[in-house]
């Protein structure tokens, strides 16, 4: 089932310098999507553009079939209720002078969701492997890996149907990346995640599908295993072949 | 005689140790790895080993550079070693270089400041001719507008490879670079590798890469130090180390690394 289909989508901040050119691709219920690019491929603007942060200069982003519309409240309310976001800092996106409880809570309150919250907010810590007493700490009391579990709990309170996460694993430490990658990859058995990512190595590990982005354009798109296996463009090769490895 | 030999370091602030008891030695030549994760203690053993440790870190034990011991030593005596002896390249080529300063202005600076040291003053065609030299070294393309351009007008990777001029214009016996290419995309970064091993090799430099990466040490060093909270926690060949790793705590990074290197599939 289609989730989100962005149709041709094309956007700038000036008109004569277009970031990104003509990009359409589906993300589907339940198949992880990774977007690699590198610096200047159009990823965190493609990524702006699906939260709603910018407007698309043309073409449709569709949410369930019906078209994004930032001016219809109800639209987005529902949207938002279905896709909840993560950032790459733990440090900048909780705050500072939030007790956790209230920093998960914050999806719960703003979508004006009704229910128990309290009973929502100890279910998505657990979800995310923290202690229930975390509710009653403030972000400075977590470690890094801490915190990113922090702002995983706050994306999955309201049950959305996709996170899109930015970079979400980057900044932390290898040990604790790992452990991140396993909890997303847990997470992702309920929930969609588009990774969007620098990293080949941390998307093949989590994403069924990839998109490859270079200067604004979709490059390549298909099935991880297959465009790792026989990546087709010549810019896909190139970025392969520069992932450092182990040595044998 | 080694380049450089740290016995039992120890940096403390206030009453808590950041590095403990660590030794480390690099002999002329040697291409060395310190791997560590956020708070290992490896950028600050690195700064300790040229005296430059920020007031009020309190470096303790032995240090001696090029013969020379490092800890307690006047200012004018490590500023001798700076540049003669190691060189630096950090991870944010961005705050590295002046801003306000000409790339050709920049690389300058060391350039004149080696010849002042040895004694000689060296005119200013000739200072400009190497200048072109270094930039050539760093295989930057268009060297006329690279000169003149201020830092912000190139691309990160074009800025590292100013900074890895600058240091290689110092003639150091040993390279120290700070995760260099952790800021930089990954083809910026094999491109960047490549050329810090090639030059290290070519100029018969020694170097202590340091980065929180084992497959990016992997591709430069031949030793490996792997720190934890300021510790030692195994030392030898990147090969012995990365294939059979002996503390639980490399073991769990090397098998981290792997897993990634094992989801991208077989090497194309």
């Amino acid at each position: 089932m289609t989730l989100i289909s962005v149709d041709s989508v094309a956007f700038g901040y000036s008109r004569k310098e277009p970031v990104l050119h003509d990009v359409s691709f589906t993300v589907k219920k339940g198949v992880n999507l990774g977007l690699v690019g590198e610096s200047g491929s159009g990823k965190s603007t493609i990524l702006k553009l699906l939260l709603g942060l910018e407007r698309p200069s043309s073409g449709v982003i569709r949410f369930e079939g019906q078209p994004m519309n930032l001016n219809d409240r109800e639209f987005m309310r529902r949207y938002r209720r279905a896709v909840q976001a993560v950032f790459q800092d733990p440090y900048s996106s909780l705050d500072p002078r939030q007790k956790v409880e209230a920093i998960i809570a914050e999806p719960l309150r703003a979508l004006k969701i009704p229910g128990d919250h309290r009973a929502a907010i100890e279910q998505a810590l657990a979800d995310v492997g923290l202690p229930v007493d975390a509710i009653s700490r403030y972000p400075h009391e977590f470690s890094g890996g801490q915190r990113q579990r922090i702002a995983l709990a706050r994306a999955i309170v309201a049950r959305p149907q996709l996170v899109l996460a930015d970079e979400a694993v980057s900044a932390l430490d290898l040990s604790t990346r790992i452990r991140i990658v396993d909890l997303l990859k847990d997470l992702s058995k309920a929930i969609t995640i588009l990774l969007v990512s620098h990293d080949l190595g941390v998307v093949a590990a989590l994403c069924e599908e990839i998109i490859i982005l270079e200067k604004g354009r979709i490059v390549e798109a298909g099935r991880t295993e297959d465009i790792l296996a026989r990546p087709q463009h010549p810019y896909t090769r190139k970025l392969l072949a520069s992932v450092p490895r182990m040595p044998a | 005689m080694s380049l450089l030999r740290i016995e039992n370091l120890t940096i403390r602030t206030g009453g808590q140790a950041l590095v403990k008891d660590m030794s480390l030695v690099i002999e002329p030549g040697a291409r060395v790895g310190l791997i560590g994760e956020s708070g290992s203690g490896k950028s600050l053993t690195a700064l300790a080993a040229i005296g430059l440790l920020p007031p009020g870190l309190k470096p303790e034990g032995s240090i001696l550079l090029d013969g020379v011991q490092v800890i307690g030593a006047p200012e004018e005596k490590l500023k001798a070693l700076r540049g003669r002896t190691a060189a630096f390249v950090f991870q944010e080529p961005l705050t590295a270089l002046d801003p306000l300063m000409k790339i050709g202005r920049q690389v300058a600076e060391p350039i004149a400041r080696r010849h002042r040291r040895d004694g000689r003053s060296a005119g200013r065609q000739e200072i400009v001719a190497e200048v072109r030299h270094y930039l050539e070294r760093v295989a930057l393309p268009d060297i006329d507008r690279i000169m003149n351009a201020y830092p912000f007008q190139i691309s990160g990777g074009q800025r590292q490879r100013v900074a890895i001029a600058m240091a290689l214009a110092c003639r150091p016996k040993l390279l120290i670079a700070d995760e260099p290419t952790t800021a930089l995309d990954v083809t910026t970064q094999a491109e960047i590798l490549e050329l810090l091993s090639t030059l290290v090799r070519e100029e018969g430099m020694a170097l202590l890469f340091i980065s929180h990466d084992l497959p990016v040490v992997a591709k430069v060093a031949e030793e490996v130090t792997v720190l934890r909270r300021g510790q030692v926690v195994e030392q030898g060949p990147v090969r012995s180390v990365f294939g059979s790793p002996q503390h639980e705590y490399t073991k769990m990074l090397v098998d981290a690394a792997a897993a990634f290197d094992r989801a991208l599939g077989a090497q194309q």
